[in-house]
C-alpha cells in the first residue's frame, strides 16, 4: 500500500481512454476564435460545450471594460480582501448585484465553486441540518462537508420526498437550511421551485438557491428561476456564478438576512484567497449591465435551443428534459457515447461527455451547451453532424 | 429478536431484491466489493433505508459504511436516535 494506491481504478481508466485513443477531459483548443468557434486539432470547430449562455467572452464593451481596469488598476490584487483589502470594484460589484436581485446585500467570491464552499461552510455548521437534492453540483456537497453539517438528501426534483424528510426531523426542521439549483446542469431541468418553497413555508427552514446554469437564462430580467416564478422573495440566499453567462470568473451569494456581512469574517474559502483581477470585476460589471439592459440575447438563446432539441430529438436521440440551453442526449455504454463524442469532435463540433457519478442514473451523456452568439446555420450544421452519426450507428 | 436482528433482516431482504438473488449475504458482506454496488446505487439504497425505517442518514456517515453489518449498525444507532 502507498498513497497512490487509491488512484488504481483511475490510471485502470486512464489506459482506457489511451488505448481507444480518446480522451474527452484533456481538449485542447488550439485557437478561440470567438464564442462559438475554435480550432481543435487543426480542424475548425463548433464549439457546443461552453456554458456560453449569451455569448458575451468577446462582446467588445466586456473586453473595452476589462482593458481599462488592466491599464488602471493592474493585472491582480495579489491576496485577499481581508488582508490586502477590496478594491472599489469589488464592493460596487457587490452592490450591483443585490440591486439586480432586489436583495439587501451581496459578496463576491473568487470562483463559483468557492461560492459556494464559502457560504455553505460557513451557514451549516456541525450542529446545523442540510437538505439537498440529491442532483446538487460537487461545490454544493463539498461546502456542507467541509461545514460539517448534517447534510441529508432528497430524490432529485421530489418535494414530496422533501417534505418526507423535513417531517422526519421534528423541531430541527425550522433550523434547517434546504439545497436546490435552478437549472440543473447534467440534464438541463429546471427545480420545482414552487412545490419546494411550499414545503420550506409548512416545516419552516432556509432555503438556498444555486443560479448558476440560470442566471443570463430565466426570467423576465434574466436574474433566474426564482425571479422567473415570481419567488425571489421565498429564497432567503441565492448563489451564483461569473463564469457562464456573464463570461468571466467568479462567484456570489445576495440575501437580505443582515448576517450575510458577517459571512466574510468567519469564511475560510473568502478570507484565505485572493480576490477577482480588477479586470475579472471590471468584465463582469459590464456583462450584469448588458444582460441587465435587455432580454434579446435570452430571446436569441431560446430560440437555438429550441431548435437543437427539436433538430435532434426528430432524429430520435433520447434527449434529458424539455428544451433549455442545456440539451443533453442519453447514452446507455461507455464506450459508445466515448466513440459518439470523438466523432462529434471529427465533425467539428465540440460537445461535453459526463461520465458517472457526475450524471443522474449512472448515465452517460453527450451534453451540448447552446449560445445567444450561435447562428441558426451553426445549430444545423450541430444538427447535421449528430444526423451523419444517427445514420452510421 | 433483538432490533439489531430484526434490521439486519430487513437489510438481507432489501439487499437481495437489489442484487436479484445473485449473492449470498451475510453481516460481513461488503456493499462495493461483494455486491459490486456502485456510488450512486448505495446512494439510492440509503433513500431506500431512509424510507424503510423511518429516520435521517447524514452523508457523512457513508465513508465508514463498508459492510451489510456498518450499515445495520448505523440504522441502529439513527433509530435510537443516537444519530
Amino acid at each position: 500500500m502507498s498513497i497512490f494506491s487509491k488512484f488504481k481504478t483511475l490510471a485502470a481508466g486512464r489506459r482506457e481512454l489511451d488505448e481507444l485513443g480518446i480522451d474527452p477531459f484533456d481538449v485542447q483548443i488550439d485557437r478561440i476564435i470567438s464564442p462559438t468557434e475554435g480550432i481543435i486539432h487543426g480542424r475548425h470547430t463548433i464549439l457546443a460545450g461552453t456554458n456560453n449562455y449569451l455569448g458575451l467572452t468577446f462582446d467588445p464593451e466586456c473586453i473595452a471594460a476589462a482593458r481599462l481596469a488592466l491599464e488602471h488598476e493592474g493585472t491582480g490584487t495579489t491576496g485577499s480582501r481581508m488582508a490586502n483589502g477590496s478594491y472599489s470594484g469589488h464592493r460596487k460589484l457587490e452592490q450591483e448585484l443585490a440591486g439586480f436581485y432586489g436583495k439587501r446585500d451581496g459578496i463576491v467570491f473568487s470562483t463559483g465553486y468557492l461560492a459556494n464552499l464559502g457560504m455553505l461552510s460557513t451557514l451549516a455548521g456541525s450542529d446545523d441540518m442540510v437538505l439537498l437534492d440529491a442532483d446538487c453540483h460537487a461545490s454544493i456537497y463539498d461546502g456542507c462537508r467541509l461545514g460539517g453539517a448534517k447534510t441529508i438528501r432528497f430524490r432529485h426534483n421530489n418535494a414530496e420526498d422533501l417534505a418526507k424528510r423535513m417531517r422526519r426531523l421534528g423541531e430541527r426542521a425550522e433550523n434547517t437550511l434546504i439545497i436546490v439549483e435552478g437549472l440543473y446542469s447534467m440534464l438541463g431541468d429546471h427545480a420545482l421551485l414552487k412545490e419546494i418553497v411550499d414545503v420550506k413555508k409548512e416545516y419552516g427552514g432556509y432555503l438556498l438557491v444555486d443560479e448558476a446554469h440560470s442566471l443570463g437564462v430565466l426570467g423576465e430580467r434574466g436574474s433566474g428561476l426564482a425571479e422567473e416564478l415570481g419567488l425571489l422573495d421565498d429564497v432567503d440566499f441565492i448563489v451564483g456564478t461569473f463564469s457562464k453567462s456573464l463570461g468571466g470568473a467568479g462567484g456570489f451569494c445576495v440575501s437580505d438576512h443582515a448576517e450575510l456581512d458577517l459571512i466574510r469574517y468567519s469564511s475560510r474559502p473568502y478570507i484565505f484567497t485572493a480576490s477577482p483581477s480588477p479586470a475579472t470585476i471590471a468584465t463582469t460589471r459590464q456583462a450584469l449591465r448588458t444582460l441587465s439592459a435587455g432580454s434579446h440575447l435570452r430571446k436569441r438563446l431560446h430560440d437555438n435551443a429550441k431548435r437543437l432539441h427539436a433538430g435532434l430529438n426528430a432524429l430520435g436521440y433520447t434527449l434529458g428534459a424539455q428544451p433549455s440551453p442545456v440539451v443533453a442526449v442519453v447514452f446507455e455504454g461507455k464506450i459508445e457515447a466515448l466513440q459518439f463524442w470523438n466523432d462529434l469532435l471529427e465533425l467539428g463540433v465540440y460537445v461535453n461527455l459526463m461520465f458517472p457519478p457526475a450524471t443522474p442514473n449512472g448515465s452517460f451523456l453527450i451534453r451540448c451547451s447552446v449560445s445567444a452568439a450561435h447562428t441558426p446555420e451553426q445549430i444545423d450544421t450541430i444538427c447535421e453532424a449528430f444526423a451523419k452519426l444517427r445514420v452510421t450507428a | 429478536m433483538t432490533e439489531y436482528q430484526r434490521i439486519l433482516s430487513d437489510l438481507y431482504e432489501g439487499l437481495t431484491s437489489l442484487t436479484k438473488g445473485r449473492f449470498e449475504i451475510d453481516e460481513n458482506t461488503e456493499l462495493t466489493g461483494s455486491l459490486n454496488l456502485d456510488s450512486l446505487q448505495i446512494m439510492e439504497l440509503v433513500l431506500d433505508v431512509e424510507d424503510h425505517f423511518d429516520i435521517s442518514i447524514p452523508v457523512s456517515v457513508l465513508p465508514d459504511v463498508k459492510t451489510v453489518k456498518d450499515l445495520a449498525i448505523q440504522i441502529e444507532k439513527l433509530t435510537r436516535g443516537e444519530g
